[in-house]
């Protein structure tokens, strides 16, 4: 049988960078294929080759035996290759059926024939198993189900070979589970599927193989059966798979954050965050856990100051700040890893001693009130860069020109270096690899036992289990449970996360 | 070296072929483009156009630094023409009202062009983040008024003579001798012979170089200046990095249109007053220079001087007959085209190259980390 996708000597480089050095890759038919590697490995860049993003410097590709010569994507749709990228690209004022159709519109005369459409979608839907409401909004949707929907607008495509590139870095445990059912469903039917992501235990649970990169080369390709953790982190860093403990708790009774009967609303006046009560230490961390779309984005922005609240009080170290600009928050010692850092995280076009700036423009070494201070800027910049290992050739490039887990380790660096008296990490560790996430973990316990009060959103529960000394539970803008990390697994939070268990209100405020 | 190299590479090839496609347009108007050509150049090499092509890039540059200031941060001030006019109609008057030391009297009129010009265009940044208004709607409606409304009428109460006005007496009363700005011949004249025909380089000049250092130093060193960029870069990381999305709008079109108001300021100088037929499109010929120039303090000033060029060119193509004078405007254009897209291919070139360098750079040190 003829493999589905072959990759022969497949170089690509980048100013300063050789981003895939002479790779080969080959996918079976059928088959759920895991590609593994650190930070910067050139997995995504490899990806964006196969699916005509991206053209190689050098090398060939066979799909089902056939050379091609991808130029846009169109022309490897046109082959029955889609891809579902890490960011989203929907259409949040769409229905779901309408992102779906959206640019392959099937049209009469220039009327767009929704009835066909919705016909193909239900039949695309039910041939692979999926559900999704064609009409519903997509801003109304969480994320897995947002997920489904560029899983599916690819399939309504015509995709037989499925691209997913960290599919699971924005799930909670149960989407994740739902994912990869979905993903099973796509197997049996016959799609062969190619997906990134950085969580060993999630690859060995569902692929069929695995190749690891490393430095742009391919160093390993295996089938799953009898591969451990272990040795998938060996292959990959070269070095022990950590695990997210904390040491000795350092929480004093000093209180560093304080959020009293804190009401938020959204722009329909709806309560999103409903009195709501919690203190954070200094040297505590206090973690959230909760489905996405519970109030968690709502609290922090009231937090960080770019969303007003409705009732209630916050005060950092004695001081309010309930009604402070975001930047004299900022200046008080508020730093912010947000959660998703193309959105409130970078300034992508602009050079990284500049995006290492942002957000701390006012404050030495960065500047004052008047100037920006470059060389203050750059020569901390470069001590970002060596403290937290971000990979780039210099501080000039543009952040674009980093992979996903560098950028998110130079915004860790940015706001850990600040010396802050608060850190709000909305998935710190999100897209960062294995070996790069034990840093991260240390740097956040390093800062803690100087004093940082830290409050940590986590899709990862180990993480925030691992992490945490406190971790409250959030579900449907109130907090409900508050429980000791010791004696929780993640089986329980998610329990309490979907409110199938309760704890009185006593215990939870 | 390759830097400065590929640095050039843009603006030189832009302008091949920018000529090729002038040629082509001026040989279907069945005008001879070498004669042409010629005629530009020659008129170009005399001392007293060299004045007028600087005093047609001053205002331009000015009104090209007006735009970018909007363009930085992703706003689009499209009224700059309107605040120009309405800044130099009330400069004027004001400085025809009073007669004072000429330092304070130059100063007094120039505070108020730039009091006018922001105050105006704030009334489009204050709308945006009040009511919601799109700022390119704002200042086109801002424009209509300033233009056929409020102009209009302000410059018939002012009209110098009521009663037996003639067209010279038209406009706003003179300004005294003391608010205008002297002319800088003394300054080129040191280094050449002297200027004839009765032509003065505006000491303007001065204002627009230092409007464009301001311009510089606001965006490479200031703070101000990097919240301004990186409102237009994201403006919500902006917003989480503690730069208010709102103060910033009101601030950005407010020095906008403080810059606009110094437009006028070269046609007053000139002529003493506000003329009932002042310059117009000043503005939104600026708007072409901020692109052109790619908000670049120093690309604008190319972009200026080159536009000024065109224009100034515009005449001795109709005395020597040798092309219609519209042909400079056509020109202006496929420049602005040409260079867009000479940007953009030169910026893929450039990247490709630096690639293959640094290929060859790590095959050279074999064994190295290659992913670093
Ligand atoms: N557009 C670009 N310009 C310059 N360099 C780039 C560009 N895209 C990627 N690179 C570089 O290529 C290398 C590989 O990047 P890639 O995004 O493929 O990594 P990755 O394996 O997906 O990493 P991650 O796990 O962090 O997402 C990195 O060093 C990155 O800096
Ligand atoms: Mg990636």
């Amino acid at each position: 049988m003829t493999a589905a996708i072959e990759l022969i000597g497949i170089t690509k480089r980048f100013p300063g960078v050789i981003a895939n050095d002479d790779v080969n890759l080959t996918v079976e038919k059928g088959e759920i294929h895991a590609i593994c590697g650190e930070n910067g490995a050139g997995k995504s860049t490899l990806m964006k080759i196969l699916y005509g993003m991206q053209p190689a410097d050098e090398g060939r590709m066979l799909v089902n035996g056939e050379e091609v010569n991808f130029s846009t994507p169109n022309d490897a749709i046109d082959r029955g290759i889609g891809m579902v990228h890490q960011h989203f690209m929907l259409a949040d004022q769409l229905t779901v059926l309408e992102n779906i159709i959206l640019g392959a519109e099937p049209t009469n005369g220039g009327v767009i024939k929704f009835k066909e459409a919705e016909a193909h979608l239900a039949k695309v839907a039910a041939d692979y198993g999926l559900t999704i409401d064609p009409n519903d909004m997509i801003e109304s949707l969480e994320v897995g189900e947002r997920q489904r929907v560029e899983i599916i607008k690819v399939l309504y495509r015509g995709a037989e070979i499925l691209i997913l590139d960290e599919p699971t870095a924005v799930l909670v445990p149960q989407e994740v589970e739902a994912l990869f059912d979905n993903m099973r469903e796509l197997k049996a039917a016959g799609s062969t599927i190619i997906f990134i992501d950085h969580k060993l235990d999630e690859v060995l649970e569902i692929s069929d193989s695995i190749t690891v990169l490393r430095h742009g080369k391919t160093v390993a390709s295996m089938p799953n059966e009898g591969v451990t953790a272990h040795d998938l982190a060996e292959l990959m860093v070269g070095s022990e798979l950590p695990t997210p403990e904390t040491s000795e708790s350092t929480v004093t009774s000093t209180v560093a954050l304080d959020v009293r009967e804190v009401t938020v609303a959204d722009e329909d006046g709806r309560n999103v965050v409903e009195n709501i009560n919690f203190q954070i230490h200094k040297g505590e961390i206090l973690g959230i856990a909760g489905v996405e779309g519970n109030g968690q984005s709502e609290l922090i922005d009231a937090i960080i100051g770019t969303a007003d609240i409705r009732q209630g009080a916050m005060s950092l170290l004695g001081t309010d700040i309930s009604n402070m600009s975001v930047r004299k928050r900022r200046e008080l010692g508020i730093a912010y890893v947000p959660e998703d850092r193309h959105v409130e995280g970078l300034m992508l076009d602009a050079p990284l001693w500049e995006n290492a700036a942002l957000g701390h423009q006012t404050q030495s070494p960065y500047g004052s009130r008047w100037l920006i201070n470059r060389d203050g800027a750059r020569t901390q910049t470069e001590l970002i860069k060596e403290e937290f290992d971000v990979r780039t050739p210099n501080i000039d490039v543009s952040a674009h020109a980093l992979s996903g887990g560098n950028q998110q380790k130079l915004i860790i660096g940015r706001e850990l270096t600040s010396n802050p008296s608060l850190l709000i990490a909305a998935h710190p560790t999100r897209g960062i690899d294995v070996g790069a996430q034990a840093a991260v973990w240390e740097q956040i316990r390093t800062a803690r036992a100087n004093g940082l009060a830290t409050l940590l959103i986590s899709a990862d529960l180990d993480e925030l289990i691992g992490l945490s000394d406190t971790i409250v539970v959030m579900l449907r803008g109130r907090l409900v449970a508050r429980l000791a990390p010791e004696d929780v697994t993640p089986r329980d939070l998610g329990a309490y996360m979907t409110g199938a268990a309760t704890q009185n209100s006593d215990e939870a405020a | 070296m390759r830097k400065l190299l590929f640095a050039l590479a843009a603006p030189v090839g832009a302008f091949v072929l920018t000529i090729i496609i002038s040629s082509i347009a001026l040989w279907m108007f069945g005008s001879n483009p070498f004669s042409a050509y010629g005629d530009m150049l020659g008129h170009a090499a005399k001392l007293e156009t060299q004045v007028d092509i600087l005093n047609r890039a001053t205002p331009l540059y000015i009104s090209a630094v007006a735009a970018a200031i909007g363009f930085r941060m992703n706003l689009f001030n499209i009224g700059v023409e309107g605040q120009y006019l309405f800044a130099f109609l009330i400069a004027a008057q004001v400085g025809s009202l009073v007669v004072l030391p000429q330092v304070f009297h130059i100063l007094l009129i120039m505070t108020v062009a730039v009091l006018v010009g922001a105050a105006y265009a704030g009334i489009a940044g204050v709308l945006k983040v009040t009511r919601g208004v799109n700022e390119v709607i704002s200042t086109i409606m801002l424009n209509a008024i300033a233009i056929t409304g409020l102009i209009a009428l302000l410059q018939q109460r002012w009209q110098a003579d009521q009663e037996n006005f003639t067209s010279t007496t038209l406009g706003t009363n003179p300004i005294p001798e003391s608010g205008l700005i002297p002319n800088i011949n003394g300054i080129v004249e040191i280094f050449t012979r002297d200027i004839g025909q009765g032509k003065q380089l505006t000491g303007m000049l001065i204002v627009a170089i230092l409007v464009g250092l301001a311009y510089h130093f606001l965006l490479t060193r200031m703070r101000f200046g990097f919240d301004l960029r990186a409102s237009g870069a994201n403006p919500f990381a902006a917003r989480a990095g503690g730069i208010p999305p709102k103060r910033m709008v009101v601030a950005a079109m407010v020095l906008s249109g403080a810059a606009a108001g110094l437009i006028g300021l070269v046609e007053l100088n000139e002529k003493a007053k506000f003329s009932p037929n002042p310059i117009k499109g000043l503005g939104f010929a600026g708007i072409a220079v901020a692109l052109l120039g790619r908000n670049n303090p120093g690309g604008m000033v190319f972009a200026a001087l080159l536009f000024a060029f065109l224009d100034v060119s515009a005449g001795i193509l109709q005395n020597t007959q040798a092309a219609t004078k519209e042909i400079v405007n056509i020109m202006q254009g496929i420049v602005l085209l040409v260079a867009v897209i000479a940007y953009g291919v030169t910026a893929r070139i450039q990247s490709r190259e630096e690639a293959k360098a640094t290929a060859e750079a790590l095959r050279a040190t074999e064994g190295m980390e290659v992913a670093t």
